[in-house]
């Protein structure tokens, strides 16, 4: 019995978190919000584990000699670094998580359109996830997350055909999100919700989907016949019999370029959201950042051959790639411009979602312009499978993704969990990993243009000092993923109740309580005024 | 929901598309060279319209659902096409084979 | 557009009238819910248009690359049950098509009539596959297995060994693309079984029969693989002998 006086906000109003009790209440629901939080705590365990992987590859780089482990266990620590942050982690994250859980609740909706097919899509991840894990305990794969043949199909000793598994099985997980919200978008929008009113988060995830149920299939196909060649003991893409390990790589980037733009086009929908409800005003340019989401997901699948430049394709599709890649930049770059332009004049607070906002810009710009580099045939040839590439990917994935999943995270908190975190130390920690971040990578790019090849467990001796930048700052970045994972554990049980609206956001998710009921709205909600309805002048706003 | 085709309408479909079938058999038996390969696969083309429109009923969808239909086969092509652009420029260039 | 209504979610069967038992709860109108499932099957159709596109894209690229090699293994096919086959696939198609019709006008006994007959062909089509399988195995033209890959050269096919190499590439895209579409029927007869099951017990009317519309747009889509499938493995090399 407490003696502490109750404040009569605790007695908790009817949600979806204490609707039912038990594991089998979790395990076999079918609520979009649980699922979304069962995938929460999935791509977190996945996280970690691909945050430890990354950890080992940069204490063994703080030499330059090969000292810690031999080149095998290496090649071992980046494959499985990457195929957990890509396929286990960066794929899903958003989407399946923030996505799952509003992507319903922004159009007026009860649930998705096919609830038991978004908890078969967790299964599947989760059986995906066991594969993968079983690669690494049984001893890893070492052929890069790339799984280039005939290395992979042919030569290599590793669980290749088991990490394949992993892949091809996670793979399956993404079409069914993707195709639950292409139905959920089109077929159940409330009343008055027309596709110009959407939020900017719902239009993204929107082009997400169609890039993984369009592109996924394909990687499916190529890791099957990659895994068939090793059982069977045939060639299909070894040289030796008159296979072609270029088709291969074609078939691959087919899907792994758009990927890139799975992986980054939720981010973008989080980054409308959080600038717009920070500045207190409507996005700039709605109708463009919405087509610009679009423009991604179908350009994004004209440019895979960037990733080809020095492997013997030809020049003239490489001058084809070169060419549609400088275009693909150009919708990045308005959504850039959009939210700039958002910013001014409206009435800015420094929370710390808008924080990681303000580094999504920075960073993303900064790894946006790193890939025109690298479109840009004649430097490609310098800079391909140097650390500029890594440097590249990681600015716009970890400075950008990443970024955006945490600001996100902040942002939609006390929504999903009625407990607001601690903002003094989520503001320092987002300091951290904003220092951190920039300190590991910004290296890599000097590093890589000055010559260290990638995926390399030794290098010259005059790239010590970007090494040994790159682990400092890597240390940096590890306290500062560490320290909102405690905070936001402990706001579960001790932090202050939220309320509906602590952010006086527009959306519809914030007319409901937090957390919300089970069927989202007591009434279905009837949509009257466009996205963003901030008053367009300067209004006061408490911190 | 939708209107749904007559009995009739389907069998003369079916017999459309088993007349084509034997078409295409007989006709891949005269040696038309490289061109053996295209009417082939124009005839397949046809043969999958009539069971898209007709047997799956797209002719009485939204145009949504036909918007969808046409994108997957758009998107088939854009993997075959792009593919198929540096196979077939490889051998532009001067020393160029391709394979 | 939805009409504006309000719809009080904390109503269950009791306050709301007369909604169909088969409404699921997160739908407004049965309408709805068919509409989303229909696009929702679109939509995995699409992935697999996106998946055996894949494997066309690998065997175009081969086939180019090496026509004496392609030449060659299309000689090893039967274009008589490969026609057999296809035309096999198509009167299943017409009596899925003729079941959906039933189903959409609450005919009960056609419509079973009408699926067994679907999965009757069905079955015929996978019969026939098997026996095309068991004569490449007893021909020796199965790379996948150690020992039964035989590519020299024989009495009928007396310049056939140059081409040993690729042709085991191009007769394992054989074996992948007939196996996997092979999958993709044994999985539809699997379904076309559970939706007889469903119609026997009388679960479908003229308001509800989701499942066998669904059910026959998966059942159309892998016909149309199988339409390609044929021209582009048994019939090109064959022009050269009549087969009448």
């Amino acid at each position: 019995m407490s003696t502490v006086l109750q404040d009569p906000q605790t007695v908790e109003t009817p949600n979806y978190l204490n609707a039912e009790y038990g594991w089998k209440s979790w395990l076999f629901t079918k609520d979009h919000k649980r699922i979304a939080i069962l995938y929460i705590i999935s791509i977190t365990v996945m996280f970690v584990l691909g945050g430890i992987f990354a950890g080992l590859i940069r204490v063994e780089l703080l030499t330059p000699q090969g000292d810690l482990v031999n080149s095998d266990t290496y090649n071992k620590f980046f494959t499985m670094h990457g195929i957990i942050m890509v396929f286990f982690f960066l794929i899903p994250s958003i989407p399946a998580t923030l996505g799952n859980f509003f992507v319903p609740m922004m159009i007026g909706a009860k649930d998705l359109a096919f609830p038991r097919i978004n908890l078969l899509s967790w299964y599947i991840y989760i059986v995906g996830a066991a594969f993968a894990l079983t690669a690494i305990v049984m001893g890893g794969v070492d052929t890069g997350w790339t799984f280039y043949t005939p290395f992979s199909s042919t030569f290599s000793n590793t669980f290749v055909i088991t990490a394949a598994c992993g892949v091809f099985i996670a793979g399956f997980s993404s079409i069914l999100t993707g195709l639950n919200f292409i139905v959920t978008i089109h077929k159940m929008r409330a009343p008055g919700m027309t596709w110009g009113r959407l939020p900017l988060f719902v239009w993204a995830n929107y082009a997400t989907s169609l890039i993984q149920v369009l592109g996924t299939p394909v990687v499916a196909i190529t890791l099957a016949l990659v895994g068939l060649e090793r059982a069977f003991h045939i060639g299909i893409f070894d040289p030796a019999i008159g296979g072609d390990p270029i088709l291969f790589q074609h078939m691959f980037w087919f899907y792994s370029h758009p990927a890139v733009y799975i992986m980054i086009l939720p981010g973008m929908g989080v980054m409308s959201e959080l600038v717009s409800c920070f500045s207190r005003k409507a996005v700039f340019g709605y109708s463009f950042v919405a087509a610009s989401s679009i423009g991604i997901a179908v350009i994004g699948f004209l440019v895979w051959g960037h990733h080809m430049f020095v492997t013997g394709m030809s020049m003239y599709a490489s001058l084809y790639f070169s060419l549609l890649s400088f275009l693909v930049a150009v919708p990045s770059a308005i959504k850039i411009f959009n939210w700039t332009a958002t910013m001014f004049r409206g009435s800015i607070s420094y929370d710390t979602p808008m924080l990681y906002a303000f580094g999504f810009m920075g960073l993303f710009t900064i790894g946006g312009l790193t890939g025109l580099f690298l479109a840009t045939l004649a430097v490609d040839v310098h800079v391909t499978d140097t650390y500029f590439v890594v440097a590249h990917f990681h600015y716009v994935m970890v400075g950008g993704m990443v970024l955006a999943y945490m600001g996100g995270l902040h942002f939609w908190w006390p929504k999903i969990t009625g407990r607001m975190y601690p903002e003094g130390w989520a503001k320092f920690s987002a300091l951290l990993v904003f220092v951190g971040f920039n300190l590991t990578f910004f290296p890599q790019f000097i590093a890589g243009y000055l010559g260290q090849p990638r995926r390399y467990h030794a290098y010259a001796p005059e790239f010590q000092v970007y090494n040994v930048l790159s682990t400092a700052g890597a240390s940096v970045l590890a306290v500062g993923y560490i320290i909102p994972f405690i905070y936001f554990m402990w706001s579960l049980k001790f932090g202050p109740l939220a309320g509906n609206n602590p952010w006086k956001a527009k959306g519809l998710e914030w007319q409901t309580t937090s957390p919300p009921p089970t069927y989202n709205f007591e009434t279905t909600p009837i949509v009257t005024e466009e996205a963003y309805a901030y008053a367009a002048h300067k209004e006061n706003h408490g911190g | 929901m939708h209107s749904i085709p007559s009995v009739r309408t389907y069998v003369l479909v079916w017999l459309t598309l088993t007349i084509m079938t034997f078409v295409t058999f007989y006709v891949s038996t005269i040696n038309l060279g490289e061109w053996n390969i295209v009417v082939a696969l124009l005839i397949a083309f046809f043969k999958m319209m009539l069971v898209i429109l007709i047997f799956m009923n797209v002719k009485a969808e939204s145009p949504l659902t036909k918007l969808f239909v046409g994108a997957g086969f758009f998107w088939m092509v854009l993997l075959l096409g792009q593919v198929a652009i540096d196979y077939i420029s490889r051998t532009w260039m001067p020393e160029g084979k391709m394979w | 557009m939805q009409p504006i209504r309000r719809i009080t979610v904390a109503d269950t069967h009791g306050a709301v009238a007369e909604h169909n038992p088969n409404l699921r709860h997160h739908f407004d109108t049965m309408e709805q819910q068919f509409d989303s499932a229909t696009l929702g099957m679109w939509v995995f159709l699409l992935t697999e248009i996106m998946f055996f596109g894949g494997m066309f894209c690998a065997y175009m690229i081969y086939r180019t690359m090496y026509p004496g090699a392609f030449a060659s293994t299309s000689e090893h096919m039967n274009p008589l049950w490969g026609a057999t086959n296809t035309a096999v696939l198509i009167v299943s198609s017409l009596t899925m098509a003729l079941a959906v019709r039933a189903a959409h006008l609450g005919e009960q006994k056609a419509l079973q009539i009408l699926l067994l007959l679907t999965i009757f062909f069905g079955l015929c089509f996978l019969g026939v596959k098997a026996i095309e399988y068991r004569e490449h195995w007893v021909d020796n033209k199965v790379p996948l297995i150690a020992g039964h890959w035989d590519y020299s050269n024989t009495d009928k096919y007396p310049n056939q060994a140059q081409y040993a190499k690729q042709a085991q590439i191009l007769f394992c895209f054989y074996f992948f693309m007939t196996g996997f579409h092979a999958v993709h029927m044994i999985v539809g007869v699997a379904l076309m079984l559970t939706i007889f099951t469903m119609a026997r017990r009388g679960k479908f009317n003229s308001t509800y029969f989701t499942p066998v519309e669904i059910s026959g747009l998966y059942w159309h889509f892998v016909d149309i693989v199988w339409i390609f499938l044929f021209p582009l493995l048994y019939l090109i090399g064959h022009t050269k002998e009549s087969l009448f």
